[in-house]
């Protein structure tokens, strides 16, 4: 080997050596990741913090679903670690423990509004009165038919309530990676299959397998993607009904019409007021650890909860977010002043 | 049987039976082929027709060009702090910080609206919300930084270019049913009526956009989301493969092809670089997630971490093409070479690499301009991020263009952003293309005969 090509060699050798001895560099902006629901609204805000703050650099804001953000926020601290998870669900205490057990200990919990769940179809279809007994009964793998279960033999949506369409059924509902999932499986799945008196007789597990078990004939779609991975599954099928965040609704109602749940129209209002069954509140939590290491967290946190970015008449009301009341929103805010900590149990 | 027991009427009669088949499995054999490439070119032409019909209208936006008024009765703010003599430079910054705040706190919203209503006075019974969303959000802040750049055009009027909100914009051009009943509109009536009439006047025109090109990305002012960023993600990206996969995978390639003994070892390698040139590349996202990031700490979302995982998917590319152009110098000119007393070294690098440079650079050119275009590994090691900073190192936090178009697609707005992913494709593609296109001309131009 000549000596021209050994140089060469320990060059690039010493280039790479150098890239990767690196030390973990201080960061200056903030790291977010998780829910897809979230994810327009913290972007918003994000960028709006970015351009209002001259002294904090723009927060950086990855998907990846309430559980994966969670997960990334849980894997421990330092900084190529996020600083916060944005969920459209609460943390579960498993989760806590894992956060714990990487050494997160101090998770502060910010809840910063409410999004509605809603169903959808294609404007140029039947329109939707949806129970949710019937979206039970049309998703379930099993049925309550004359005191049995038995397999779903519904093939129509009529065949369930002479009040639906007489279309096939074709549910789009999110994959167990999205939080909207479990809001799905207990505000809709799980009021819808109690109402039959063979699930209530059923003990506790083999009733939550009942309400929870989806059949697999094809007429169940888990989207594991965001919504408009739902949005291409209604172009492709006409006949789909699609679950999709108020919000995305929102912005595509050219193409979309919503079905009302136990008769109400999902809204701003109705949701803010409870009156629309299926909502949830929306979180996102902060490293406790990273506040003071990682420039700008505190001030991100009382930007997002101040009431011109996120309360009644901000943008994130104008994306579809739906603000918290004014007593919610100063209890929350207190309570992360007083850097209160969501425990394990 | 002999061909010589037969007489030649025989032999000739054989023959022009057997040439008529022959000549029918020639001709199928043409027509299957030019079918080939009559697919292949039907199928380009749709892909393309279909990208440029969708993509080209988003280069041209709906814009404003009005008269803003810098109205000192909202514009309330100190003058510009200078640096005094004794001051250190922190506590100027601090100063300067809190100017800048003021200056953002003031309404420029407000200013905004107060422009469409000079221009057009039926707004001014409008509710404000209603005028405020013909303008997309972001262009206050090029209000903001014309006053925080030259304090003393307060008060004085200027000609500005702004950008219409998104929906406005696809208002206008009909990207939305416009017969359509007000539940199913995303702008109140009202403000549909006067971006009409605006739009008749010629105040709102359809113009060329430089906010794709100029901007990163944005989600709270979508007309004004953009490329920039993703763009010089993508240029860090390719920086860096250029400069490690392509020497490490051009020397790897000469030593196994010119130096190496031929043995099992050097077998065993050589099948494995096969076999990593198949591998799918999410493969490498993962490993580039587990090693640069969670291993040596680099941090998530970096060109530098893209930049290197598209390394180690590219280098197999790189060596099998360099070694299959050094394959395909003619073992003569190394004979020759050795011949006149020239050592292997002198051999390699004076003779048999200069006749393999096309080949090599061409390997090494579609080996970046695969890396441009792919996605999957980027995924996973983070940078989907929306991140609406321009990168000015490859260790800031960045988008890249094929994650951009991911991301894009995948934005709720459909109405407006299925145009602006078919742009986005566009960019992409030109630059595929024009690095295609130099690769070829580097052939032509260093390509020689023998």
């Amino acid at each position: 080997m000549s000596f021209k090509q050994r140089t060469l060699g320990f060059a690039l050798a010493a280039t790479v050596a150098a890239s990767f001895a690196m030390p973990a560099m201080a960061r200056d902006n903030i790291q977010v990741a998780g829910s897809s629901t979230v994810l327009p609204f913290a972007s918003i805000v994000a960028e709006e913090f970015g351009n209002s703050f001259a002294q904090f650099r723009t927060p950086v804001v990855a998907s990846g679903g309430s559980g994966g953000g969670l997960r990334q926020f849980c894997n421990g601290v330092g900084v190529n670690t996020i600083d916060i998870a944005n969920s459209s669900r609460a943390i579960r205490a498993g989760e806590v423990q894992r956060c714990a057990e990487a050494g997160v200990n101090k998770i502060h919990e910010i809840h910063f509004g409410y999004d509605g769940i809603v169903f959808a179809s294609r404007a140029d279809r039947g329109s939707f009165a949806l129970k949710p007994e019937h979206v039970f009964l049309a998703g379930a793998a099993r049925v309550p038919q004359d005191g049995r279960l038995v397999n779903n033999p519904y093939t129509r949506w009529s065949q369930i309530d002479s009040s639906l369409p007489d279309q096939a059924i074709v549910l789009v509902i999110p994959a167990s990676n999205h939080g909207t999932r479990e809001v799905y499986e207990e505000n809709v799945l799980e009021v819808g299959c109690k109402t039959f008196d063979v699930v209530s007789a059923l003990s506790a597990d083999e009733r939550k397998q009942v309400c929870l078990g989806q059949r697999q004939d094809g007429r169940v779609v888990e989207i594991a993607g965001d919504y408009t991975e739902t949005l291409a599954r209604l172009d492709a099928q006409a006949d789909a009904v699609g679950v999709f965040g108020l919000s995305f609704y929102d912005q595509n109602r050219d193409r979309l019409q919503v079905a009302t749940v136990n008769g109400v129209t999902p809204s701003l209002e109705t949701i803010g007021s409870g009156e629309y069954p299926v909502s949830r509140p929306l979180f996102f939590y902060v490293k406790g650890e990273h506040i003071g290491v990682v420039p700008g967290i505190a001030e991100y946190v009382e930007y997002f909860l101040n009431e011109q970015v996120s309360g009644f008449d901000s943008p994130l009301e104008e994306a579809g977010l739906i603000p918290l009341s004014d007593e919610e929103r100063s209890t929350i805010l207190s309570n992360f002043r007083a850097r209160n900590v969501v425990s394990a149990n | 049987m002999p061909i010589g027991r037969l007489s030649s009427a025989e032999v000739e009669a054989r023959v022009v039976r057997s040439l008529k088949k022959r000549h029918i499995k020639e001709k199928a054999f043409r027509a299957v082929g030019l079918s080939g490439v009559v697919t292949g070119l039907v199928l380009v032409l749709i892909l393309f027709t279909s990208i440029l019909s969708r993509g080209l209208p988003a280069f041209w936006q709906a814009t404003f060009e009005l008269d803003v008024y810098f109205n000192p009765e909202i514009i309330r703010i100190d003058p510009r702090p200078t640096q005094t003599s004794g001051e250190s430079s922190g506590d100027f910054r601090e100063r300067e910080l809190a100017w800048l705040t003021q200056v953002n706190m003031v309404n420029w919203n407000r200013l905004l609206e107060d422009s469409v209503i000079a221009a057009a006075p039926e707004a001014a019974a409008m509710a404000r919300r209603d005028v405020r969303r013909l303008i997309t959000s972001g262009e206050r802040f090029q209000l903001r930084e014309m006053v925080a750049e030259n304090p003393s055009i307060i008060g004085e009027t200027r000609r500005l270019r702004l950008l219409a909100d998104a929906n406005v914009d696809v208002w206008l051009r009909g990207n939305i049913d416009r017969s359509l009943p007000d539940a199913q509109q995303q702008l109140s009536r009202a403000t549909r009526d006067l971006a009409d009439k605006l739009f008749e006047e010629g105040i709102i025109k359809i113009r060329f956009s430089q906010a794709l090109f100029m901007n990163p990305d944005s989600r709270s002012s979508l007309a004004s989301a953009g490329l920039a960023g993703a763009f010089v993600g993508s240029l860090f990206m390719m920086l860096i493969v250029m400069f490690l996969a392509v020497p490490v995978g051009v020397a790897s390639a000469i030593y196994l092809e010119e130096f190496a003994p031929k043995n099992k070892l050097t077998d065993l390698i050589e099948v494995n670089i096969n076999n990593l040139a198949a591998v799918p590349s999410i493969v490498f996202g993962l490993l580039g997630a587990a090693i640069f990031i969670n291993t040596f700490n680099l941090p998530m979302s970096t060109p530098i971490v893209g930049g290197l995982v598209l390394s180690l998917m590219t280098l197999p590319t790189v060596i099998i093409a360099t070694r299959s152009a050094l394959k395909a110098v003619p073992p003569s000119i190394r004979q020759a070479a050795l011949g006149v007393g020239a050592s292997r070294v002198q051999t390699v690098f004076g003779h048999v690499l200069p006749l393999a440079i096309p080949g090599i650079l061409t390997g090494a050119i579609l080996g970046v301009a695969q890396a441009l275009g792919e996605t999957a590994p980027l995924l996973l090691i983070g940078m989907n991020a929306f991140v609406t900073n321009i990168a000015s190192t490859p260790f800031e936090q960045s988008a890249a263009l094929p994650v951009q178009i991911y991301l894009w697609q995948g934005n709720e707005l459909r109405n407006f952003f299925e145009a602006r992913t078919s742009a986005a494709i566009i960019v992409l593609l030109a630059l595929m293309i024009s690095l295609n296109a130099f690769a070829i001309w580097l052939r032509k131009k260093f390509e020689r005969r023998w």
